[in-house]
């Protein structure tokens, strides 16, 4: 209470003390954020500077001694090969496909949690248990569905029984993308309600007062008013899409033209031991990643803290 | 005062607890080289027989205390088990002391300094009574790297009631199969993997050629590949195709013949034991017939089978050397062949009672087959190889079944690529 009172008291009163006072707090934040920013650096900054330092170099683990600096010429080999930009394609579609159908699937979702009247709490959990369950895993379990000597899909009514979904570029891909929006349309749903939750219940009775219909109450209060939340929620699943990996190892390890770039850099750093190449294919990624943040940011005005579950 | 006291105790708790955890660690850590004899690691592919377990078993106890083996269980897919090793070798880990090393992998391994050279009396020892064809296998530049364990190969495997004789060549198997009323399939492996490797490589040496002529240099003669490309095509684009050909494996080949689907399969020697266990009435229709040839030539299977290597950054080197000589001994390849099947390196085993009765009947054909069996590529940048083949390769539709010129030249420029590990892949 005192301290409250204090606060309140200070900024017109003396200027002069304030700013010594928020010299001192800025100081503070500092020293409080300093641990987190450490291990930022530590865990995030150093990788990602050593990788584009590898990335720089002709170096082939099974080759050591061949190692030489060859400046971005590993950049231009990957930008310079078909089956980059083929990769970047299906990460593209993989991407687009997913996020899209998981903001509909969510929204939906987040409507029926927001608004379930008994068993609120066991909705909320059930919904919940495919994002819970490990990607490789639920990778898995898809496979075994789908698989032709052991799935059960092949015995399902109206589907042919020899279809080998896992021998096709366009089935494969789908099952892929099926997996994905089955795994993380309970996260897309959760951010979404944690911006459902702070649009006050007044807007809507005010508007049906008005004759407003279910709809236009969706699209004039819901949709406006959620805006940040949604824009945040495409934003992660946009950014975790890129990176799709754990899926497409899984199920087709890349056969059938199903590569996302992940899985190129992971073939060129683990199964060639080309890092230098991997190291390229990776910075790539990287940037990729950060082009979307940024048009996320800029273009859309997203803000991150406004859309965050609470905020 | 009272919870001030309760949270003191508890940092006291956490303080024991965290400094027994640690000591513990380190006492883990040391445990190996300072009290006892040395503990061995023993990286490689499970058998799901027990091999590896009662080999390891049996020679602990022949060194009488001198060492003790533990096997560190890989997957049993070849490029997933070098994936796990090569990322410690890589790194230089000396948590490794004996490598069960897939026969592809000698030379990318003893290129890149990971493994041990073997000499003198060992080297002797572990090339003794070895089909020359397995020896070369564990060996790069003129140096042994590896004691052969068991090898491998790939029969053609046949239902005796449906087919009265088995066929010589690919071309008048696809026909026999076609015109079967039922069971009419040919089980091969075509996903992408390194089994279609093994498929593709059985091919071009059959036609005549070989993939490369040395470590860079791409052979590819045009005629006889473009003869094994066509048997791929052909039956690709055959009612004698089994449906799940792009995803076909050894595993699915040998479910699918023990279903009573096909009726031609060619897979390695652990088909028979398998649909021994699985499908006895499908069994006993079972033949073994040597593996189908491409045109005139003789025929050259698909060699596999693990060799056991010495990793170059092992502590106890030594000791690794001679438990890897026990443990790639003829005693252990007894054991090998009567748990799981495995066909032993050693020539002179397969007239051992062992064998036979694990092969019953067609002991004859396997030693036929590893003797003329036609080694995959031996090149440091074997990985780049497989890959390129694999990727230029598959789906086996995207070969056509006539006019294969186009595909014939995709492989070669693909592979001139890979030798110099370039561009990616």
């Amino acid at each position: 209470m005192e301290a409250s009172a204090q606060r309140a008291e200070t900024p017109a009163a003396q200027p002069g003390k304030a700013s010594s006072r928020t010299k001192s707090e800025r100081k503070l934040a500092w020293m409080l954020c300093a641990p987190a920013v450490i291990v930022m650096l530590a865990v995030t900054a150093y990788p990602i500077l050593y990788a584009f330092v590898l990335s720089l170099q002709k170096l082939d683990l099974r080759f050591p001694e061949q190692t030489e600096f060859i400046g971005l010429a590993n950049y231009g080999t990957v930008l310079s090969a078909e089956l980059w930009w083929l990769d970047v394609w299906n990460t593209f579609v993989i991407m687009v496909i997913s996020v899209a159908i998981e903001l509909v699937l969510g929204m939906l979702i987040a409507l029926v949690m927001h608004r379930a009247i008994f068993g609120r709490g066991t909705v909320r959990t059930t919904v919940l248990i495919p994002y819970g369950i490990i990607t490789v895993v639920a990778a898995f379990a898809w496979q075994f569905a789908f698989a032709s000597e052991s799935g059960f899909v092949d015995n399902l009514p109206l589907i042919a029984d020899e279809k080998n979904w896992f021998g096709g570029h366009i089935s494969s891909l789908a099952v892929i993308i099926m997996a994905e929006i089955w795994k993380t349309t309970p996260f897309m749903a959760l951010l979404l309600l944690a911006g459902l939750v702070t649009i006050p219940d007044e807007l809507y009775e005010a508007a049906r007062v008005d004759g407003a219909s279910a709809w236009q109450r969706f699209v004039k209060i819901t949709l406006p008013l959620m805006k940040p939340a949604i824009l945040v929620a495409v934003l992660f699943r946009t950014l975790e899409a890129s990176r799709v990996f754990d899926s497409i190892f899984i199920m087709t390890r890349g056969a059938q033209n199903t590569e996302s770039v992940s899985i190129l850099g992971f073939n060129q750093l683990i199964n060639r031991l080309n890092l230098g190449l991997g190291s390229a294919v990776s910075v790539l990624i990287f940037v990729g990643v950060v082009l979307i943040a940024f048009v996320f940011i800029k273009g859309f005005g997203v803000k991150v803290e406004e859309g965050r579950p609470g905020g | 005062m009272g919870e001030r006291l309760e949270t003191r105790r508890a940092k006291q708790a956490l303080a024991v607890l965290l400094v027994s955890a640690l000591a513990g660690a380190v006492l883990n850590a040391c445990g190996g080289s300072s009290s006892g004899p040395p503990q061995l690691a023993f990286f490689v592919a499970i058998q799901p027989g027990g091999t590896i377990e009662a080999t390891a078993e049996r020679c602990t106890k022949e060194a009488d205390g001198k060492y003790t083996i533990k096997p560190e269980l890989l997957p049993n897919d070849a490029s997933q088990a070098r994936e796990q090793l090569v990322r410690r070798l890589g790194a230089k880990d000396s948590s490794i002391d004996i490598i069960g090393l897939d026969v592809i992998l000698t030379s990318e391994f003893a290129n890149a300094g990971w493994i041990a050279p073997w000499t003198g009396k060992e080297k002797e020892e572990a090339s003794k009574d070895v089909f020359p064809s397995v020896l070369k296998t564990a060996s790069f530049e003129g140096e042994l790297y590896a004691s052969p364990f068991n090898t491998n190969t790939q029969l053609l495997w046949y239902r005796k009631d449906l087919v009265p004789k088995p066929p010589e060549t690919w071309d008048q198997m696809r026909e026999v199969a076609e015109k079967l009323p039922e069971a009419g399939k040919i089980q091969v492996q075509a996903e992408r993997y390194e089994g279609y490797t093994v498929w593709v490589n059985a091919l071009i040496e059959s036609a005549g050629t070989s993939i490369l002529s040395g470590p860079e240099e791409v052979e590819l003669e045009q005629v006889p590949t473009e003869e094994a490309l066509e048997v791929i095509g052909r039956l690709a684009h055959s009612s004698a195709a089994s449906p799940n050909l792009p995803t076909s494996n050894e595993d699915t080949a040998r479910l699918a013949f023990e279903a009573g689907e096909a009726a031609f399969m060619t897979n390695y020697t652990f088909a028979f034991a398998s649909a021994k266990e699985n499908a006895p009435e499908i069994n006993e229709q079972m033949g073994a017939a040597p593996f189908p040839k491409v045109n005139s030539n003789p025929a050259k299977p698909p060699l596999g089978g693990f060799n056991l290597a010495v990793s170059a950054y092992s502590e106890h080197q030594q000791q690794a050397f001679e438990a890897a000589l026990c443990l790639s001994g003829e005693k252990s390849e007894l054991t090998a062949v009567e748990l799981d099947g495995l066909p032993p390196s050693h020539e002179n085993l397969y007239t051992s009672k062992t064998v036979k009765k694990a092969y019953p009947g067609f002991a004859a054909v396997v030693r036929e087959e590893v003797e003329a069996a036609g080694p995959r590529p031996v090149t440091p940048a074997y990985q780049d190889v497989t890959s390129a083949i694999q990727r230029a390769l598959h789906p086996p539709e995207s070969i056509p079944a006539e006019n294969v010129e186009g595909k014939y030249d995709e492989l070669k420029s693909d592979l001139e690529g890979a030798v110099k590990r370039e561009g990616l892949l």
